[in-house]
């Protein structure tokens, strides 16, 4: 037993432990979706998290000792929000013929998206600096670290917000956009990937080719609007 | 081979956007002048293939990339037990009221030419 002890502790502070766990996690949970017919609650980011997260507070291991592992995982983040060029660039025909309408949308609904959260949590009596990490919570959480930062939030909150708008986002659009009688496929994904950034992305790929395609170009617009607005409108206005 | 080239690409398009940014305290962020510096690049033909590989390869498990920054939740727990149910009816909320307006407005643009593909 005291050797399992030792080579538990040993094995929990190399950076082995954090990829492996992150990789396990996320293909059982993949799994699962899988066998569920992709129903939204099985979401996989959700339950990743929601495992991993517990088996660090069970074990008591520290956010830093699992991010030396999971760092391999996270820095592939910046070369996908490049890769998002190339489904706008595969579809630039289709960008440039419905330009007005596709820039319209993502900046009302980006402006409507940031406005009701800082809003609302106002309303609520949050913190200011709940507020200003709020702000960027559309814009997929590497870009909303930094956008956060020029606001004078907290990076890291930030990421945390992102990530849960995103998972709010995978798991009702379904029954939001049913709701509201939208069928088309390029207006459904167009719109989860505006609201909910990556992981809506993420789960519109899963469902439909056309929306997929069409939230990875709402996701890269957001980026690109909410990264050149959102600091510009906060110097021109504080 | 050609995932290869094309991720050590990305990394590069990403690098100069990470230069261009600190260097000239651009308001946008590093990996998104990268995505800008991509679309003219696409256009030289031999780049392309191994560009979409990688991009491809990067964007179908796109939700993975996020499970480390997710697990950060666990340093914010007191903010979050803190906040938490009214955190959570903001963020809901908030992320309906952007998902309804991005649609309507799309929906007013291309109404009848997206509904006549979906007859």
């Amino acid at each position: 037993m005291a050797d399992f002890v030792q080579l538990w502790v040993y094995l929990s502070t190399t950076p082995l432990f954090g990829l492996t766990a992150t990789l396990v996690a996320y293909v059982a949970a993949q799994a699962l979706y899988a066998r569920v017919d992709r129903a939204p609650w099985a979401n996989p980011v959700l339950w990743s998290v929601l495992v991993l997260g517990a088996v660090l507070v069970v074990t008591g291991t520290s956010y830093p000792i699992y991010f030396a592992g999971a760092q391999f995982v996270h820095v592939l983040l910046g070369p996908a929000v490049v890769a998002l060029g190339w489904p706008m660039w595969q579809r630039r025909a289709e960008i440039r013929r419905r330009g007005l309408a596709l820039t319209s949308a993502a900046l009302l609904g980006g402006a409507a998206a940031a406005c009701s959260a800082v809003g609302l949590a106002w309303l609520l009596g949050m913190p200011e600096d709940i507020l200003r990490s709020l702000a960027p919570k559309s814009v997929t959480a590497p870009v909303a670290m930094g956008i956060a930062e020029r606001l004078g939030g907290i990076p890291a909150l930030a990421a945390v917000f992102a990530v849960m708008t995103g998972m709010v986002g995978a798991l009702s659009a379904k029954y939001l956009f049913d709701f509201m009688g939208i069928r088309s496929w390029a207006i459904r994904g167009f719109a989860l990937g505006t609201a909910s950034h990556g992981i809506g992305a993420a789960r519109a790929l899963q469902v439909h080719a056309a929306a997929g395609a069409y939230a990875g170009i709402a996701l890269g617009m957001q980026v690109l609007l909410a990264s050149v607005l959102m600091p510009l409108l906060y110097f021109l206005l504080f | 081979m050609t995932v290869l080239r094309g991720l050590a690409f990305l990394l590069l398009l990403q690098v100069i956007g990470e230069v261009l940014s600190h260097s000239l305290k651009l308001p946008v962020p590093g990996p998104v002048i990268g995505l800008v510096l991509l679309l003219p690049s696409l256009r030289m033909a031999w780049l392309r293939d191994s560009v979409a590989d990688a991009a491809e390869l990067l964007l179908a498990h796109l939700s993975l990339l996020f499970v480390p920054v997710g697990v950060g939740v666990i340093t914010h727990l007191a903010v979050l037990s803190q906040y938490g149910l009214k955190l959570l009816l903001v963020i809901a909320v908030s992320t309906w009221i952007g998902m309804a307006v991005t649609a309507l407005v799309l929906r007013a643009f291309l109404g009848n030419e997206e509904e006549r593909e979906h007859g």
